[in-house]
């Protein structure tokens, strides 16, 4: 593999990894943590939203993630050719 | 049949089969003793790396912490799962690519340096120490309670199963035990889950309990809650009437965010669940390898905050304004007229995991906010074995009546004992319980096999082979495969006399001990690894400043503040303890990063190392030296 390739391989990587960290951050650091007040002011079946991301909400978005991150990365492997 | 006989039935099939699979697996090479072979299934090594992952803490005490602490838990279990996300995308994939055993082979071989494959392994040991600390007292505690047998005694059994299956096996005999003992304790999880949902809030998904309403009428000394509630609104009441802040309060975001961000770095920078997957085939399985993972960690993390609010608003319910004697001789009522037994009271009074005194002298049990006993953070002293007029066990530290007018607290309960005593206080049948027995065994020796064969490793592989059998001129062990082999069973057996002592003799403060493992791992390794993969200039001096800093000033925080009595005035910024962890962790981050630019960069061969670590192609299978 060319130097440039594993270099845009790795772009890529990083990309996908930073946009996914993203979304691992807000579901959980957000709306479970930094304005749990503010998403608790909604409420559904005596649940407020932001105990049930703290709770079981953002358990759920973290496995998600792990494998849109794996379907991700298996087609960046496969479009640079180094998939095993 | 009788509970008893149940247990034992339960418990020792359980064994056997662990027994079983050792034999079957028993490791013929290093390789299969370090990472199975390298060739494990990746859904079976999510589940081994699940039941590794889910200690005696998750099993036995995480429902009763967050029963407790309410909205403020959710750092547990956010901080306990989250970490897979950052193992899976920032770690695991190029671990597996660098295709070597352990942790320290990576610091080592990464930073060229063999004092920072040292510093390496003194962490490893010592993180997986403390931690196992706490696994050995989960097993003397299920033995005590359940098979009755002194809790040495217990400590020696589980000592026995442990050494048989990790001795014998190594990762190859740990990781197919982990995948039986993963599936006892889901199902020892869930049962009582499911009965317990469907009790309280006639719903069989106990996920869904959460936003059910209650089946039941109960009062919480102060007013009646009505049946059909919505289960999160009854406890709000029923904890706020008593003194309590309300369950679905936040406490504070600052330690919560930081106690979170310290418990998910620390997942991700645990030696022993790192190693799990240096054991399958591909890079692309050590992926999907994290991902399963988490499947199986979310199947009870999820359903951990259901039974956190159940057992919270059953404990209410059972045990306020009851008579204590009528309670214990089975002869209460529930306001609906069925029987409120309450022989689990007795039964854990003997144990010495739950209190009652009798403050205001009404012969029944009042529960709210407020130690009920003076000294000790609360807890119970018992007068020997010696009990009133009434039965329950007396004790010689009796708080003093608050006389304020509202409700006294007289009751002491272990946080540890709800999700054991959740099936007898529900009423659930025998089997039930006896599964209860046997999945918090699996719970706590899963773990410890893992931790023991992480320091065994640390051991004979780093510390004898790589740095102190290393031939100078070849770089690599002058030990043979064989001697290797059994040097790394003999630590195993060391370490197992060692965690058998500290569990014998456990420090007294094993809660604190864990977190202290999980701010290290945080703080030492996380940065290192994170770095060695994604910063291509760090170098030997940067990572190793960065791991001291990291280290030292993490483990000073804590010893002041946990264990030498510093004032919590004193905090810095006002951060706990549980939390400094994430800032010793942005310390080393700082550290390293100016070290390494100030000094030379890392060597040629290393930054073509690093390049081929990202790349996932031409993996070999793990490899010795």
């Amino acid at each position: 593999m060319s130097p440039e390739k594993a270099q845009a391989y790795w772009k890529e990587n990083i990309s996908t990894i930073i946009k996914l960290l993203v979304v691992w951050f807000v579901v959980s650091f957000g709306c479970g943590i930094l304005f749990i007040n503010e998403l608790n002011a909604i409420e559904i079946s005596g649940v407020k939203l932001g105990f049930w991301f703290a709770q079981q909400g953002a358990i759920y978005f973290f496995v998600v993630l792990i494998f849109v991150y794996v379907n991700k990365m298996s087609a960046i492997d496969e479009k640079y050719g180094v998939s095993e | 049949m009788e509970l008893q006989s149940l247990i034992y039935l339960f418990v020792g099939v359980s064994f056997a089969v662990y027994i079983g699979i050792a034999l079957w697996a028993k490791a013929g090479s290093t390789k299969e003793f370090y990472v199975a072979g390298g060739g494990v299934h990746p859904v079976a090594n999510g589940m081994a790396t699940a039941a590794d992952w889910m200690s005696a803490a998750s099993f036995i005490s995480l429902a009763g912490i967050i029963s407790f602490k309410g909205s403020f838990g959710g750092a547990y279990l956010m901080g306990w799962t989250g970490g897979y996300v950052l193992l899976a995308m920032l770690l695991a994939p190029y671990l597996r690519k660098f295709g070597k055993f352990t942790v320290p082979d990576f610091v080592g071989d990464r930073y060229y340096s063999d004092v920072a494959r040292t510093v390496a392994v003194v962490a490893v040991i010592f993180i997986s120490f403390t931690y196992v600390a706490g696994q050995m007292r989960g097993v003397g505690i299920v033995f005590s309670r359940f098979l009755q047998v002194d809790v040495n005694t217990g400590v020696f059994i589980g000592m026995g199963i442990v050494f048989f299956y990790s001795v014998l096996g190594g990762m190859k005999g740990i990781t197919y035990t982990q995948v039986a003992q993963y599936v006892v304790m889901i199902f020892a999880y869930m049962i009582p889950a499911i009965f317990i949902s469907l009790q309280v809030t006639d719903t069989f998904i106990p996920q869904m309990g959460l936003f059910a309403q209650t089946t039941f009428e109960f009062s919480d000394g102060v007013k009646m809650i009505p049946e059909g509630t919505f289960l999160l609104h009854a406890l709000d009441a029923a904890v706020t009437d008593l003194g309590f802040q309300a369950y679905t309060e936040p406490g504070s975001i600052k330690n919560m965010f930081l106690l979170t961000t310290a418990l998910m770095l620390g997942t991700a920078g645990l030696p022993h669940v790192i190693v799990r997957f240096f054991t399958v085939p591909t890079v692309k399985d050590a992926r999907i390898s994290a991902g399963w993972a988490l499947v199986f960690i979310a199947i009870m993390y999820t359903t951990i905050s259901s039974v956190a609010a159940f057992s919270r608003i059953n404990l209410i319910k059972n045990v306020q304004n009851v008579e204590y004697k009528a309670f214990v001789n089975g002869e209460s009522k529930h306001i609906d007229g069925t029987t409120n037994n309450g022989a689990w009271f007795k039964t854990w009074e003997t144990a010495g995991l739950i209190a009652w005194t009798d403050i205001n002298g009404d012969g029944k049990i009042q529960y709210a906010k407020g130690a009920a006993f003076d000294g000790a953070k609360g807890k119970p002293k018992y007068d020997g074995t010696n009990i009133a007029e009434d039965g329950h066990r007396l004790t010689t530290n009796p708080a003093a009546s608050k006389n304020d007018g509202s409700i006294q607290n007289e009751l002491y309960v272990d946080r540890d004992i709800m999700v054991l005593a959740n099936p007898e206080i529900a009423n659930l049948p025998n089997w039930v319980i006896a599964f209860i027995a046997a999945g918090g065994l699996a719970a706590a020796l899963s773990t410890a096999a893992g931790l023991l064969l992480v320091i065994a490793s640390a051991i004979s592989h780093d510390l004898l082979g790589q740095v102190i059998f290393k031939d100078k001129e070849t770089g690599k062990s002058t030990m043979s495969e064989k001697s290797e082999l059994m040097w790394a069973r003999i630590s195993a057996v060391a370490a197992i006399g060692v965690a058998g002592y500290l569990g014998i003799n456990p420090p007294g403060f094993v809660a604190q001990v864990v977190a202290f493992a999980f701010g290290l791992a945080a703080a030492a390794f996380f940065p290192t690894i994170i770095l060695g993969v994604f910063d291509k200039r760090m170098n030997k001096e940067g990572a190793i400043a960065g791991i001291l800093t990291g280290l030292i000033f993490t483990f000073a925080y804590i010893i002041y503040f946990v264990f030498m009595g510093g004032d919590k005035a004193d905090y810095l910024f006002g951060i706990a303890p549980s939390g400094i962890g994430t800032i010793g962790t942005i310390l080393h981050l700082i550290v390293a990063f100016v070290v390494s630019r100030s000094t030379p960069p890392p060597p040629q061969e290393i930054q073509d190392l690093v390049e081929s670590i990202r790349i996932p192609s031409g993996v070999g299978e793990a490899h010795d030296h």
